[in-house]
């Protein structure tokens, strides 16, 4: 009997790791990462070595994953709350990064396209961008609180003008910034060897489970996206919490951006972060939220954003073309997003638990 | 079948899990005849209807139909199409974006090719004959909801329907729109047309109708010739009270007469976005009081408008004396107002989230963004109200959708005492959930009163509230019709008022 209980509640433990929400894009990083092992544990291998400044800086793939997995970590998480409140995705994130990297050009260089000396403190082209990106999202976000249109439909407008609107405030120039202190955020700061982007990501993840912790953002957010009607009777008012994800969307984008320009000084309005949109979105499905909102993850968000650039990587590692990149991550995308459905996830913890049971039957007889 | 018979029903037996919806029901339509079928929710109204458009199957009757020998079988709603029976629904099932007359032929052309000029002449002919004032080139959208209403009409009418079922037609119109709908009703029924006519305004079943059938708990309780059955009659029968039974219903809670005691909400002349006449409320401290009345009565708009949870259109609040505005949920949370909704799942309970969350959802949002509940603060406040309700749930952290219903209410019930009110609003807290839940609700409402609350009690069931409240407001067709306390609160005095007949 007891032995039976045992194993009993060992399935059902099983079954509940798979049940439970992280352990998607754990699994999808395991796979991965195990993949590679197997392939070419070399993969792995990280050099300390010096850049053309003579600073050390660690290379490898996987430095390489956290350092450019960085912006799409961070628009995950603006890309997770304004899934789970308003049940639609904001798709104008990758023009709003144009945008706000161009306001930081525009700041940094005023009219003079090549300048020798900076024309404002980096911080406060920093802060002018963030005020920038936040009005942006404040427009979807009235769009989709206040007018009640669709978010995908109300995005679409920014997603269509973005890019022109960030090369109409430089001009249609490309302005180069000059200085060496600028590099350092999308880069390396002297002496420390890891790129900056991680750790302005992990500081991110910080303030974000800061303000889950400290706030009733969590469960606001949740309340909204599962029930608006019973939400408002609860004192709640589901329009101010939609438009709030959509601002905090803008901060995360103009985050990425500036981390953007600052790796080259500069920034092509028609390519830069190009369809990173779908990767945000991409990152929340295989975080295991659902797109349409309610209950969400961040952390899971996360990691699923760096999934995305450890496949990402991985692909470039085995030099498929970066014109043929889509269609490989299409393949992978399919296997992991049918794998995260909850039907899907519901089928093998059953599986779990039958695997299980035979040999409780067994024991019976 | 009889000879003048349309339609005939008999012994139809329906049941869903756990539900017998339909046992042993007969229904007969004749030609050109209006009749109403009546019943309070869940008397089984919508389920006779949708085992006649061949929505649900029925488990077991016959259904006959003139012209056809021997039963039909009516198994999708396009069968029930070709034989003959339409209906119009409450919520018009149009497309808004088309024309009049793309409307009223859309589905119906055998051929790909539509002749534009045809349709619209005969559209239009259509139209005329039925005393529809609209062109048939208008887009739908931009007609009146009464019209649109017509349009459906005609639409099922041109199918050669002879049997018309009307559910619930008239709750989005307003007076002089009813009668043009009722002058068109009168006009089919010359025509022959047997009419199925479904309401909840006993106005309109008495101005328009010849025959009442009356369904309660799944049940025939009769059909009547609409003058051998007064309207007191009728409420009785819906309600299944026989008039002179009230002797056994004894009025055992303590009468509030504690005339001294301070109103704690004071309303007059208040109203909502949701059309109910303008009302004067107020409530004692300590007091037990209801809103009494038919479904559709609105009876739970009136609360709806004290809570703020419908858009309020003007009125003066008072909460213990000084004047205030209550335009939204929070502000009547501020002024120690709670409000269980009627509709448990889609205004109640935040379905995905835990037990805990929702417990401690509204006076957490009364608190403060900025001020979260510590997770043992907010785990001791749910496994409190857990045990105080004696909620049945796995855990704390178990999603409330996957508890029964009972205890959902139960939930929801442990959400606004948590938020210790002053003034607690119950709109029907003890549908659909079982029967010794129900007394502990009851109870605990006397027991909450006893020590100071004042709440405000709706329930379907005459029953609960005669021993509960101590003071009952009858509404009738979206109007506050009378009060009645102490000894005046019987059986006989609510249908009476209810019906809008004298007091005895």
């Amino acid at each position: 009997m007891k032995v039976q209980t045992q194993t009993a509640q060992k399935s059902s433990f099983l079954a509940s790791i798979v049940r439970r929400q992280i352990f998607i894009p754990i699994a999808a990083l395991l796979i991965l990462a195990i993949f590679n092992f197997i392939v070419d544990p070399s993969f792995f291998k990280i050099t300390l070595g010096h850049n053309s400044e003579g600073d050390p800086i660690l290379s490898g793939n996987i430095i390489s994953i956290i350092d450019y997995g960085s912006e799409l970590a961070i628009l995950a998480i603006g890309m997770t709350l304004v899934t789970a409140a308003s049940r639609g995705q904001d798709i104008s994130v990758g023009a709003a990064i144009a945008i706000s990297g161009s306001v930081v050009l525009r700041v940094l260089c005023g009219t003079n396209s090549h300048p020798d000396t900076l024309q404002a403190p980096i911080i406060v082209a920093f802060l002018i961008s963030c005020l920038v990106a936040m009005a942006f999202g404040a427009f979807n976000g009235t769009l989709v609180s206040v007018f009640k249109i669709q978010p995908m439909v109300a995005t679409l407008i920014l997603f269509t003008a973005g890019r022109s609107i960030a090369a109409w405030i430089n001009n249609n120039e490309l302005p180069v910034v000059s200085d060496r202190t600028f590099t350092y955020f999308g880069g390396y700061i002297p002496g420390i060897p890891i790129p900056t982007p991680f750790f302005i990501a992990i500081a991110c993840f910080i303030l974000t489970w800061l303000a889950l912790k400290f706030t009733n953002l969590g469960l606001y957010v949740q309340s909204v996206g599962i029930n608006e009607k019973t939400s408002r009777l609860n004192g709640l008012n589901p329009a101010l919490i939609k438009f709030v994800t959509y601002v905090i969307l803008g901060l995360c984008v103009a985050i990425a951006g500036f981390i953007k320009v600052s790796r080259l000084s500069t920034i092509n309005y028609s390519v830069v972060a190009k369809d990173i949109e779908m990767d945000a979105i991409l990152a929340v499905a295989l975080g295991g939220n659902s797109l349409s909102g309610g209950k969400f993850n961040i952390s899971a968000s996360i990691l699923g954003a760096y999934v995305i650039q450890f496949l990402t990587t991985t692909l470039y590692k085995f030099q498929v073309q970066s014109d043929a990149l889509p269609a490989y991550k299409a393949v992978v995308v399919i296997a992991l997003v049918v794998l995260s459905a909850p039907i899907v996830r519901e089928k093998l913890a059953a599986l779990f638990k039958k695997l299980r049971s035979p040999a409780k039957a067994e024991s019976k007889n | 079948m009889q000879e003048r018979s349309l339609l005939e029903m008999r012994g139809i037996y329906k049941s869903f899990p756990g539900v017998k919806a339909l046992r042993n029901v007969d229904f007969t339509l004749c030609e050109g005849e209006i009749h109403a079928l009546m019943g309070e929710n869940g008397a089984g109204k919508s389920t006779l209807i949708k085992v006649l458009t061949g929505v649900h199957i029925k488990d077991e009757g016959n259904i006959y139909i003139k012209g056809h020998s021997g039963p039909v079988q009516i198994h999708s709603p396009q069968e029930a199409q070709n034989l003959g029976i339409s209906t119009v629904y409450q919520e018009i099932s149009l497309c808004p974006n088309l024309s009049v007359a793309e409307n009223i032929f859309l589905g119906r052309g055998k051929s790909a090719l539509v002749n534009w000029r045809t349709m619209n002449k005969k559209a239009g002919e259509l139209l005329d004959s039925l005393g529809i004032a609209v062109k048939p080139t208008q887009q739908l959208a931009s007609c009146s909801i009464a019209v649109q209403q017509m349009v459906a009409i005609a639409r099922a009418v041109d199918m050669d329907c002879s049997v018309l079922i009307l559910d619930e037609p008239t709750s989005s119109l307003d007076e002089s729109e009813v009668a043009k709908l009722f002058d068109l009703m009168r006009q089919l029924k010359s025509r022959g047309v047997g009419i199925i006519f479904v309401t909840h305004f006993l106005d309109q079943v008495y101005e328009v109708c010849d025959k009442i059938t009356v369904l309660r708990d799944g049940q025939l309780v009769g059909e009547y010739e609409i003058e051998n059955l007064p309207r007191v009659q009728l409420v009785s029968k819906m309600l299944g009270k026989e008039l002179d039974d009230m002797a056994d219903i004894k009025n055992d809670i303590p009468v509030f007469n504690d005339k001294n005691k301070e109103y704690v909400y004071e309303a007059s002349q208040l109203c909502s976005s949701e059309g109910i006449k303008p009302f004067n409320f107020y409530i004692r401290k300590g007091e037990v009081n209801g809103f009494t009345g038919l479904l559709g009565s609105g009876r739970s708009e009136c609360v709806r408008a004290i809570f703020g949870a419908d858009k309020v259109t003007g009125g003066i609040v008072r909460v213990e004396g000084k004047e205030v505005k209550i335009n939204k949920p929070m502000d009547a949370m501020k002024n120690g107002i709670a409000y269980l909704p009627e509709d448990r799942k889609r205004d109640g309970i935040v379905g995905d989230l835990s037990v805990k969350d929702n417990i401690i959802l509204a006076l957490q949002v009364k608190k403060g963004f900025f001020k979260p509940f510590s997770k043992a603060e907010a785990n001791k406040f749910a496994e409190e109200y857990i045990k105080l309700l004696d909620i049945k749930t796995a855990s704390v952290n178990t999603p409330i959708k996957s508890l029964s219903g009972g205890n959902q209410q139960k939930v929801i019930l442990g959400r606004w005492l948590l938020t210790h009110p002053k003034y607690l609003i119950l709109d029907e807290p003890t549908r659909g959930i079982d029967v010794g839940t129900k007394v502990d609700i009851q109870k605990l409402v006397l027991k909450l009163a006893s020590e100071g609350m004042s709440i405000t009690f709706i329930s379907s069931e005459t029953d609960e509230m005669l021993r509960t409240c101590s003071r009952l407001l009858v509404m009738r067709d979206r109007k506050l019709v009378g009060e009645l306390k102490g000894d005046e609160l019987t059986q006989n005095n609510i249908m009476n008022t209810i019906a809008g007949g004298e007091r005895e």
